[in-house]
């Protein structure tokens, strides 16, 4: 396993830095070309939806992202730090899983995954406008958006907030091919 | 890329051209332009997204939101998309029955004048 951490502040402008690290990482990783854009939208909506809770409760704590390359050599990084990690609804070799763990007070109740997506018709009369204001969805539509996206997603509260976990199936097969690839 | 914006009038439809990212760093631009349009009595909007980059859903909800403004004045906002990663976050959202999705800003202005 081999892992990349990236600790950013709740600012709307470093979800695009996460956006474009996730992405390199993940190609690094031999996520399929195809699957990139995926990754990349997912990661923006799990960065944006904690960048909007955290500039309302607690604007001064980071938001913690951990890319984990989970076909490269075993004991290459240690496993990441913070709370503890839930069970992993699949096997965890040959993923590539992103976890993006934020310290705002977890919504209750939990998000429903089962539909939580916005259907055809979406009510436009009562803009339910988020915090941050520039939105005219509803902020699950983000929560929605990975579950449509990411091939395994958890969305679980911890003890200081949230803990969005995604990933995708790697394609590598050889972890030594790791090696070859560069920046 | 950031975000550039850009509109010009065509056949009695503002034209809205967006080039870029729209994220939640940049949605907020797009947003009050449409906002300006829509108070400067413009309730016939095309939002051309071909050469958008990243759309999240941040972009789609002032998207929605345009719609809604435009609406309440008998209005339509169409919006012009060809890129299959751009059309996905719709689909997955089910947004692709509430815009009018055109292949070009002409498609999108006859199809608003023939209804």
């Amino acid at each position: 396993m081999a892992l990349v951490q990236l600790t950013i502040s709740a600012l709307p402008a470093h979800v695009r830095t996460a956006r474009l690290m996730a992405t390199a990482v993940a190609r690094r990783a031999g996520i399929a070309e195809s699957a990139l854009d995926e990754i990349r939208l997912a990661v923006g909506e799990a960065c944006s939806r904690a960048v909007e809770a955290h500039r309302l409760h607690c604007p001064s704590q980071p938001i913690q992202l951990d890319l984990i390359d989970g076909g490269g050599p075993r004991g290459a990084a240690a496993a990441p730090a913070g709370p503890t990690r839930a069970p992993h609804n699949g096997h965890r070799g040959h993923r590539f899983e992103v976890v993006v763990l934020d310290r705002a007070p977890a919504k209750e109740p939990a998000p429903d995954l089962g539909d939580p997506v916005v259907h055809g018709d979406v009510r436009l009369g009562d803009e339910p406008t988020p915090p941050g204001g520039i939105s005219g969805l509803s902020p699950d539509v983000g929560l929605a958006v990975i579950l449509g996206l990411a091939d395994e997603v958890s969305i679980e509260p911890h003890e200081d907030g949230t803990v969005v976990r995604m990933s995708w199936p790697l394609e590598r097969t050889d972890p030594e091919a790791d090696s070859e690839l560069v920046g | 890329m950031d975000l550039k914006l850009d509109h010009h009038t065509q056949d009695d439809t503002e034209i809205v051209v967006v080039e870029g990212e729209i994220d939640v760093y940049t949605a907020p631009r797009l947003r009050e332009l449409l906002i300006d349009l829509v108070n400067k009595g413009n309730f016939h909007l095309v939002v051309n997204m071909e050469k958008v980059e990243f759309l999240d859903s941040t972009g789609l909800g002032v998207l929605v939101g345009g719609l809604k403004r435009v609406r309440a004045h008998d209005g339509t906002l169409d919006l012009v998309c060809t890129q299959e990663r751009i059309l996905k976050i719709f689909r997955i959202t089910g947004l692709t029955k509430v815009f009018g999705i055109y292949e070009s800003v002409q498609d999108a202005i006859d199809k608003r004048k023939s209804k």
